[in-house]
């Protein structure tokens, strides 16, 4: 069936679901239970990581196609089914998610200490939506998994968040659901019309020019929440801010990269010529974000908030290079997306570290820092300066691919999008001094400890992750490269092609049955290769 | 009228039902049953009896055309019965509890479920009307079954007079149909219709006073008024039950009348039937976000509900009615645990019924908070749970019938509707509270696990339930 002759996607994606039946039949008393949940958690996640390193290790990085592939019928008659597959886009989200999620239940170790339990399993229940979407080969199960990530993280951040936790959660709730349900109109158009929901056959199907019209604003009102993009970004903050510290970790890290993610899987190669006709949006939008949400970012006097309007200001970042629709432009959208997942995962737990032992997050409490907490100082460094995009990071690489890839669009565009590099290192730099440097006044700093092993083995990983990035990135990019190709070449081809569906109406204006385009559809695939 | 057109054996499950009611009844009062619990059993058994002898039955007409069974009736039936059994399971303790438990409770649930599978199995206006009635006078008896409570009367007395005046509106609108094609047979009807000259505008009258008599029935707007004061006032099992089976059995009717005999109507009704369904959706929405008392929110959730199950007729094709019975079956579930929670809030030996009583649930009751939770969210129409394949469906059949304004509102009011639903789950989770709530009847339990069950997984059984929601849609559709 697949290189490795097991599932491994779906081995991936549920056994975080087995870990968290486990948990809850442990019984006992508190303290008991809790230490097992704990426990259980962070074995089983190291598993799954465990599991998912064979996926780099089996990985062919020379094909472009989807790779581990799966699939079980469903609802047959349909055109559903269960299916699961990796490809260079997907594969190193997988990794992503499955590192991310142990050193999230580390870092909550101690600071989580009420309802441990519901904890540890909302955390694997997020895991396994999170990997289940960048598996999932069809859309009815990629909407199942993309939606379902909504149930955990909206728990996480009610239950365990801060003061006005409940505003933010619901907030965080409605605005990414109502994106949501638009692109399932467009998930029911497309199904109409092609007969299936099997993503392999809808990356084939050439749509008509108005209904891409239609499909990829259905999109944007989905991936650009996610992402964010200006102006659907404020839940963000009111998120982050609120959300306990492993929830803001996971948020930015891999949540963020969800409607990024689908832009590269849906809007990019299913609708071309509407990705081509909407760039200049999607370009305005994101230079947008990226001045206005730095220069908010200056203003911050809350250390979460300044990193989350940062967060925005860099996935404006990885827009631009998407749709900037060349190879340069979308490695580097990657590179920056990975990247950005484990810096500002890194960050926030460095916020996290601080608030554990001080319970605030105000800029203006700290100060100094570097005296007490040389290591702790040390670390925060490095991703700040990760985060500005210092060379010999990894956010280095992402950004100068995106510069390239937009100046190969136009020469403003690179110059726009750039600035919050310039902007970026202005408000890193200005935290880090804040927070940092000066002289230790605060007398309630003055026994303020180290990082503790515990920590310490929290940012271990994504340490070394960071400079590896940085100082080889090839041993990352080539694992998408050869998709990456793939992808621009069929975009390109797709818009040399004259456009023979442009006079359809749109589909769905007359009473049929499923599946009766869908011959039609899939015969004239030779649009799109 | 010779026997092979009596086929009276068609009917097998409904008279047996009926016999047992009667005998459950004969049988509460001979023994001087007070508490009630042996009758509902034996009335759990009369209905997995008809249950059982469904399977044994075939299909076709009986009674010289009036009454007919083909895998529609059969699928809706299922779903029927299933509505009543968890309806008397939830009544049981609950009933002893408030004073309230006598045998003729289970014995009014079994004669309004052989209403309801006559309902669906009508071939014949005459039909209809008989089995419309049984269910909705036992009803009306149920709904005020709390004699001494005044809010139990005041209930009972509403749903009977706003029944009595929607019976009314179909006994017009049937006269009318009557007047015009000459005959009270569906099939008959079908075929005087075929040609849309007889589409005179008084057999349109009848058509929409039939529409408005059984929207009354489904509790769509602007039809719905009996329902928050009837789910708040009557009886909370009731309440329940009302929910449920009733709702199918009318949207079945519904379905059934509107693309069998009516369907070559469609364009006459069609725009009726869209507003219907927007209006309800709508209200369903807006209405509960105000809600305080759980109740009522029920109430509100269900009318907006039956918005959604609404679109999938508005579509009138095979996938529209495919969607809608879908619908109701992961809708008579959700539905069912949802009431099994607000049974179990038992507070000092009192039901409460606020939403504010609701705080703290997570911490005081783990597991009936998650149930809880399960059980909104899929309401919410969040995947996987099982409210997402009902929407998902009724929404594709929109989709393909180029509704697409039907669509937009749809999903925007379902994110409304989210809410609220939303709201529940921040109460019991992120509010502080007070002390639990008494301990809860196995009953209780196992009706909300079962049901949470059914929910939670239902991704794993689709293919079968939408299987057999196909087969009974082309039944309807030929």
């Amino acid at each position: 069936m697949n290189q490795v002759g097991f599932p491994l996607l779906s081995l991936i994606t549920f056994l975080p679901l087995l870990g968290g039946a486990v948990i809850m039949s442990v019984r006992g008393d508190e303290a008991t239970v809790a230490q097992n949940a704990r426990w259980t958690a962070l074995w089983t996640s190291l598993i799954v990581l465990g599991l998912s390193l064979i996926l780099w290790w089996r990985f062919d990085p020379a094909l472009a196609g989807f790779q581990f592939a799966e699939s079980l019928p469903w609802l047959p008659e349909f055109g559903v089914g269960y299916r699961m597959g990796v490809d260079g886009i997907s594969v190193l989200f997988v990794l992503l998610s499955t590192l991310l999620t142990p050193v999230c239940i580390l870092a909550s170790w101690e600071a989580i200490t009420t309802r441990v339990r519901e904890f540890m399993l909302a955390f694997l229940v997020l895991e396994t939506m999170m990997v289940g979407m960048f598996c999932a080969l069809d859309f009815v199960v990629f909407y199942m998994f993309f939606e379902g990530v909504l149930i955990p993280m909206y728990l996480i951040i009610g239950v365990w968040g801060g003061p006005r936790r409940v505003y933010a959660a619901i907030k965080f709730f409605l605005y990414t659901l109502a994106g949501s349900v638009l692109m399932l109109l467009a998930l029911l158009a497309m199904w109409h019309f092609a007969g299936t929901t099997d993503m392999t056959v809808l990356l084939r199907t050439a749509f008509p020019q108005t209904m891409q019209y239609w499909l990829f604003l259905a999109f944007l009102a989905s991936f650009a929440v996610k992402v964010p993009m200006w102006p659907v970004h404020t839940w963000l903050p009111d998120a982050h801010v609120e959300a306990p510290t492993a929830g803001s970790v996971i948020l930015a890290g891999v949540l963020l990269k969800m409607g990024a993610y689908g832009f590269l899987r849906f809007s990019v190669p299913m609708l071309p010529q509407a990705s081509a006709y909407f760039a200049p949006l999607m370009f305005t939008l994101s230079v947008v974000a990226v001045i206005y949400t730095s220069l908010v970012a200056l203003a911050q006097t809350d250390m979460k908030k300044l990193i989350a309007y940062s967060s925005v200001a860099h996935m404006g970042v990885v827009t631009v290079g998407i749709f900037s629709l060349n190879i340069q432009g979308v490695s580097g959208a990657l590179f920056q997306m990975l990247s950005h997942g484990v810096v500002s995962g890194a960050l926030f737990l460095c916020v996290g570290v601080i608030y554990d032992r001080m319970h605030t997050r105000e800029i203006a409490r700290y100060g100094g820092l570097s005296d007490r907490m040389p290591a702790y100082a040390l670390t925060f460094m490095l991703f700040m300066m990760a985060s500005v995009g210092l060379p010999g990071t990894s956010g280095f690489v992402g950004e100068i691919l995106v510069a390239i890839g937009a100046l190969r669009v136009n020469f403003w565009l690179a110059l726009l999008s750039s600035t919050g590099m310039i902007l970026g290192a202005a408000y890193m730099l200005y935290l880090y001094r804040r927070v940092l440097f000066g002289r230790l006044t605060k007398p309630d700093l003055r026994g303020i400890l180290d990082l503790s092993p515990r920590e310490a083995l929290v940012f271990a990983p994504l340490v070394v992750v960071t400079l590896w990035m940085g100082v080889y990135p090839s041993s990352f990019s080539h694992f998408f490269d050869a998709s990456v190709a793939a992808l621009v070449r069929n975009q390109q081809a797709a818009m040399a092609a004259p456009a023979r569906h442009a006079l359809l109406t749109m589909a769905g204006e007359e009473v049929v049955g499923p599946g009766s385009r869908a011959v039609s559809a899939v015969g004239s695939s030779g649009d799109a290769r | 009228m010779n026997g092979t057109l009596m086929n009276w054996t068609l009917a097998l499950p409904e008279i047996a039902l009926s016999l047992s009611g009667m005998a459950i009844l004969l049988f509460g009062v001979l023994r001087k049953e007070e508490r009630g619990f042996l009758a509902s059993m034996l009335a759990i058994g009369a209905l997995l009896l008809a249950g059982v002898l469904m399977t044994a039955t075939g299909a076709g007409h009986a009674y010289d055309g009036q009454f007919v069974v083909d895998p529609f009736s059969v699928a809706l039936k299922l779903l029927i019965l299933a509505g009543a059994i968890l309806g008397v399971a939830l009544s049981v303790d609950y009933n002893r509890a408030e004073g309230i438990g006598r045998f003729e409770f289970p014995v009014l649930i079994v004669m309004a479920t052989v209403g309801m599978m006559v309902m669906v199995s009508a071939a014949n206006l005459m039909t209809l009307y008989l089995g419309l009635e049984l269910q909705s006078l036992s009803i009306y008896v149920l709904a005020a079954f709390a004699r001494d409570n005044l809010r139990s009367a005041e209930a009972g007395l509403k749903y009977f007079v706003l029944g009595a005046l929607a019976s009314g509106l179909l006994l017009y609108g049937m006269t009318l149909v009557y007047g015009f094609t000459g005959t009270m047979d569906f099939v008959g009807i079908a075929t005087g219709l075929a040609d849309p000259a007889q589409a005179s505008a008084g057999l349109i009258v009848g058509v929409v006073f039939i529409l408005a008599g059984l929207a009354f029935k489904v509790s769509a707007v602007p039809f719905h008024m009996w329902t928050p004061d009837v789910y708040e006032g009557a009886p909370t099992p009731v309440t329940a039950f009302l929910s449920t089976a009733p709702k199918v059995a009318a949207m079945g009717l519904l379905l059934r009348l509107m693309v069998g005999p009516f369907g070559h109507l469609l364009a006459q009704w069609q725009g009726l039937v869209v507003l219907i369904s927007i209006a309800s959706m709508l209200l369903g929405a807006l209405g509960a976000i105000g809600q305080r008392n759980i109740k009522r929110l029920m109430a509100y959730s269900s009318i907006g509900h039956m918005g959604y199950a609404l679109i999938g007729l508005a579509a009138g094709t095979v996938t529209g009615v495919r969607g809608v019975l879908v619908y109701l079956a992961v809708y008579i579930f959700m539905s069912a645990g949802a009431f099994a929670v607000i049974l179990a809030m038992r507070r000092g030996g009192r039901a409460v019924e606020g939403i504010a009583d609701l705080a703290g649930l997570g911490r005081s009751d783990p597991a009936l908070a998650m149930l809880m939770s399960v059980f909104m969210f899929s309401m919410a129409g969040i995947p996987p749970l099982s409210g997402f394949f009902g929407k998902l469906y009724v929404f594709l059949a929109a989709v393909q019938s180029g509704m697409w304004t039907l669509a937009i509102i749809g999903v925007l009011t379902s994110v409304v509707g989210a809410f609220y639903y939303v709201r529940i789950i921040k109460v019991m989770y992120f509010d502080a509270g007070e002390t639990g709530f008494a301990a809860r009847p196995a009953t209780l339990s196992i009706v909300a696990a079962g049901s949470g069950l059914v929910t939670l997984l239902f991704a794993l059984f689709a293919a079968p339930v939408i299987a057999v929601a196909e087969a009974a849609a082309r039944a309807l559709l030929g």
